[in-house]
């Protein structure tokens, strides 16, 4: 793997950490209807610490600066949302030892959910980030190994599986985590963690068409934040490449 | 010996928790861990591992409160090498039931979380 791959992974790191800068308030708002009001500010303390720690990484492999993230994360970002981010980045991160390619990328998202699934102890249904994840990294392994499709379109779908997901986390009612306290009160509104899944989906993505290119789908199909945000932040980043990109969109899967 | 972690959302539920069930640990080293590092309501997974790796004898019961305390003590465990486990069991009336259990000198790690988790069957009134 050259220098790009590991180029693209970085910036998908950088990307999702503004994102998260940039939806802290968002994000805390949907936690402080239904759960303890610090989601925003937790994740965005965690990714900014991530952005530091990486700027020295220069060298690092693609699976180094994930696990980097991941032991960051679980630092910085405490709640359920750092052992859950953290601890699963941290051993996804195996899956991209050998580069980030269409293959690896899907074992990095299963290994990712898989994680989560088995930390978190929720099904799908229970009003979680397991309600995003979970059609996320399913569509993206059926469109890579099945409909063999490139990455960035895996990807653009990905993403729209993943915003399905979180709107379907609204009219449940939860039943995990600390909004399932609330009972039916819960109802009505959008489970936040599922939320900044869908933010690092979409970062990830972004990241891939501007390494990748846009491939043959209008990214518009699914998510309304992507078609408007993606072209204007691909001109910001100057570098286009490699293929290794594809890899460093699985990481949120 | 067997020692004993107690994990709170609050510093200092945790502290008052250890305090409590050191009055019948005997030699028993029992730690407190608790809070969001940054003086706030959490669990931080690196400061659970960090106080369980400060248990000397290497054996180590977990008592928890709340949600994320389980998922960050569960991955404080797996990044500690200390040989550690969660009881499942109420925080204040196990670690109790925990600190008692580990003055036996045949204590182990087993009969230690054993004891810990009876205490999910005390009535109170």
């Amino acid at each position: 793997m050259g220098t790009t791959e590991q180029e693209a992974v970085r910036a998908a790191i950088e990307r999702i950490a503004d994102r998260m800068a940039d939806e802290k308030e968002y994000l805390t708002d949907l936690d402080s209807a239904i759960g303890d009001a610090d989601h925003g500010a937790n994740m965005n303390r965690g990714f900014r610490a991530v952005h530091e720690k990486i700027e020295g990484m220069d060298d690092a492999p693609p699976a180094e600066l994930v696990k980097t993230v991941g032991i960051t994360l679980v630092s910085e970002v405490g709640g359920a949302a750092g052992p859950l981010y953290g601890g699963s980045f941290m051993t996804a991160s195996a899956e991209l030892e050998d580069g980030v390619t269409a293959e690896s990328s899907v074992a990095f998202a299963e290994a990712f959910l898989e994680k989560v699934k088995d930390r978190g102890d929720a099904p799908v249904g229970a009003k979680t980030m397991v309600d995003a994840i979970t059609p996320a990294v399913h569509t993206y392994k059926k469109s890579i190994e099945e409909d063999d499709l490139e990455p960035v379109e895996a990807l653009t779908k990905a993403v729209d599986a993943c915003e399905r997901g979180v709107n379907f986390t609204t009219p449940i009612r939860a039943t995990k985590g600390r909004a399932s306290y609330l009972g039916w009160r819960s109802v009505g509104h959008q489970d936040p963690g599922a939320t900044s899944t869908l933010f690092i989906v979409e970062a990830i993505r972004e990241t891939a068409v501007e390494y990748l290119g846009d491939g043959d789908l209008e990214p518009d199909a699914t998510s309304p934040t992507v078609p408007d945000e993606a072209p204007a932040e691909a001109k910001d980043d100057e570098e286009a490449g490699g293929a290794e990109e594809k890899n460093e969109t699985q990481e949120d899967a | 010996m067997v020692g004993l972690v107690v994990v709170s959302h609050s510093e200092r539920a945790a502290e008052g928790i250890r305090e409590i069930a050191a009055e019948m640990a005997g030699d028993t080293q029992i730690e407190a861990v608790g809070g969001d590092g940054d003086g706030g309501i959490g669990t931080n997974a690196t400061d659970i591992q960090e106080t369980i790796d400060s248990i000397s004898d290497g054996e180590a019961a977990v008592l928890v409160d709340l949600g994320s305390a389980v998922m960050n003590a569960e991955l404080a465990i797996e990044m500690s090498d200390n040989d550690a486990k969660i009881a499942d069991a109420p925080v204040l009336e196990g670690a109790v039931n925990a600190a008692v259990s580990a003055t036996s000198p045949k204590a182990t790690l087993d009969s230690v979380l054993e004891a810990a988790e009876e205490a999910g069957e005390i009535s109170k009134v």
